[in-house]
């Protein structure tokens, strides 16, 4: 069902974990199965234009999930803003010769995760919000709220 | 090229299939090409191929304590339970229209009833308790005098879960209501009588008793009044036309045979690694718990559920160790949807994603539950690693 890529990335994860003081976070959501995906980014401000140093993520989720969250990570390390948000779900699910078509979803997620964690970067730091990502990140904010309440408790749990 | 990380197998998921045992390929195997008769012909081939099929009815009948006229054979457990409910809400429509089904029953039997509430049968869904066990009192408030079919599980797929059918058999004995039992998950596991456990239509598969795919049954009592599903040429008396798949009959029952000869000292043996496995598990991984009844339960049952991560993912990170399993988690459900089991018992959304099945069977050894104890913490541990929630706890 899954390509050896998609496994390969699954059983060792790339970019797994958490950064400390990232400057931008992205979480989001699958309401439908219950996904959970944190993508944190971490600038490199001295580049023209700013790049993104380091990026990790973590998930709670399927196969699919956790091996195109680590993809993405892989992709956009050392890019651009502008090159980072070209992305799509295409190139994450050719890069990993394919996913089974009911998984296409964890691979959107994926994608959404990174485009939050950039939203979340200019918001903070007061950059101009390209029109689509303003646009991106309202559906985001829906889903999150009814995620949120399904997973309080643990969500809770681990800011102990 | 494969990406595991060993050749080691490890397979624990008989109640999805088993191997077929070699006794019972070796009974098979004459019936495919030197005694291939029709069991319909009178002349000797024939002949011959029918008294093979009239000795494995014996087997049955003897096995469920019935006549062995009520069997009849079919080519799947999803035939038989289709077939005892559209047979036998279309053949007492004129009694009533309520069918009453438990809300935690195999798909096979939930969606038959789904259609026949399209067709205008009064479908209600009888609830369980925590531990999936069917509530009597409610169940029998349920049954009205409309209902003509209650549908109850003996043992549940998922959770292993056994219901008390003498009981629920007793009260529509009273009710004069027919009662079913999907029983493809206890035949040859635990014993059966279908007159001291009132039941009127039993389902039976011969591939989870290490018997051939596309082989089960549906007892019908003598007397019941249903519909036949296959109209044709008149097989098993009318009631279910197709050719008779001899082979597959014959295995079957040699595979019930070999399943009741061993029942008493397997089902000690696999009770026994069974619990052993669940008090290791419940033990070593915390925020792992058990579904279904820790005794009401099928002896190779173990189905636990980890907070903080998913199934599909556990599952697959066994598999790279070599170790089968299955799970029902939302991700790896085609619809994207919770256990209808799991959450019939209660079983939080969020709970119910980290669940997997881990099944014993007849070739399970001790070492094989001595790796599984010592692969599934820190498969678990890796992912919750990965996971955003509950950190602390990884
Ligand atoms: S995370 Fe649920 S299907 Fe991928």
């Amino acid at each position: 069902m899954y390509t050896d890529k998609v496994l390969k990335y699954f059983h060792k994860p790339i970019n797994q974990g958490k950064i400390r003081n990232p400057d931008g976070v992205g979480k989001v959501g699958n309401i439908a199965c219950g996904d959970m995906m944190y993508l944190y980014i971490k600038m490199d401000k001295s580049n023209k234009p700013e790049t993104i140093k380091d990026v990790k993520f973590q998930t709670f989720g399927c196969v699919a999930a956790i091996a195109t969250s680590s993809a993405t990570t892989e992709m956009v390390k050392g890019k651009s803003i502008k090159d980072a948000l070209k992305l799509t779900k295409d190139d994450l699910i050719e890069s990993l010769d394919g996913l089974p078509p009911i998984k296409i979803h964890c691979s959107v997620l994926a994608i959404e995760a990174l485009s939050e964690a950039i939203y979340d970067y200019l918001k903070k730091n007061k950059k101009k919000i390209p029109a689509e990502l303003e646009e991106k990140h309202k559906i985001v904010v829906k889903h999150n709220k009814e995620l949120e309440e399904r997973y309080d408790e643990w969500i809770e749990n681990q800011k102990i | 090229m494969s990406t595991k990380k060993t050749n080691k197998k490890v397979y624990l998921d008989y109640a999805a299939t088993t191997p077929v045992d070699k006794a019972v390929v070796k009974a098979m195997l004459p019936y495919f090409n030197v005694k291939y008769g029709n069991s319909a012909s009178i002349h000797t081939m024939g002949v011959d191929s029918n008294k093979a099929v009239l000795n494995s009815r014996d087997i049955f009948s003897e096995y469920l304590n019935c006549q062995s006229n009520e069997i009849y054979f079919t080519s799947s457990a999803t035939e038989s339970n289709n077939w005892a409910l559209k047979g036998v809400a279309f053949a007492n429509k004129g009694k009533g229209n309520r069918i009453i089904v438990s809300a935690i029953e195999h798909d096979c039997v939930l969606n038959s009833a789904k259609w026949l509430s399209k067709q205008g049968f009064d479908v209600v869904y009888a609830p369980v308790d925590k531990n999936g066990i069917i509530n009597l009192i409610k169940l029998k408030k349920l049954i009205t005098k409309n209902t003509i079919l209650v549908s109850i599980m003996h043992s549940n797929n998922e959770i292993g879960t056994l219901e008390p059918i003498k009981e629920v058999g007793k009260l529509c004995k009273e009710k004069g209501v027919l009662f079913h039992t999907d029983a493809a998950q206890s035949v040859g596991k635990l014993p059966i009588d279908v007159n001291e456990m009132n039941v009127d239509l039993l389902t039976a598969s011969s591939h989870k008793i290490y018997g051939p795919k596309g082989s089960a049954l549906l007892y019908i009592r003598n007397g019941t009044n249903i519909e036949p599903l296959l109209h044709g040429g008149g097989h098993e008396s009318g009631k279910r036309s197709s050719t008779v798949n001899v082979p597959a009959i014959v295995g079957f029952a040699k595979a019930l045979e070999i399943c009741v000869s061993e029942m008493k000292q397997e089902s000690i043996r696999q009770s026994k690694l069974r619990d052993k496995t669940i008090k290791n598990i419940l033990k070593k991984i915390p925020n792992s718990y058990l579904n279904g009844h820790a005794v009401e339960r099928l002896p190779n049952n173990v189905n636990i559920r980890f907070d903080f991560i998913e199934g599909e993912a556990l599952m697959m990170e066994l598999d790279n160790h070599g170790i089968e399993v299955s799970t029902v988690s939302a991700c790896s459900s085609p619809k994207l949807e919770s256990s209808h089991v799991l959450l019939a018992c209660g079983i939080e959304k969020k709970e119910a994603q980290g669940t997997i099945r881990i099944s014993l069977g007849r070739y399970t050894t001790e070492n094989e539950i001595t790796y599984l104890l010592e692969v599934l913490p820190k498969v678990v541990k890796k992912l919750r690693a990965m996971s955003p929630m509950g950190l602390k706890n990884s």
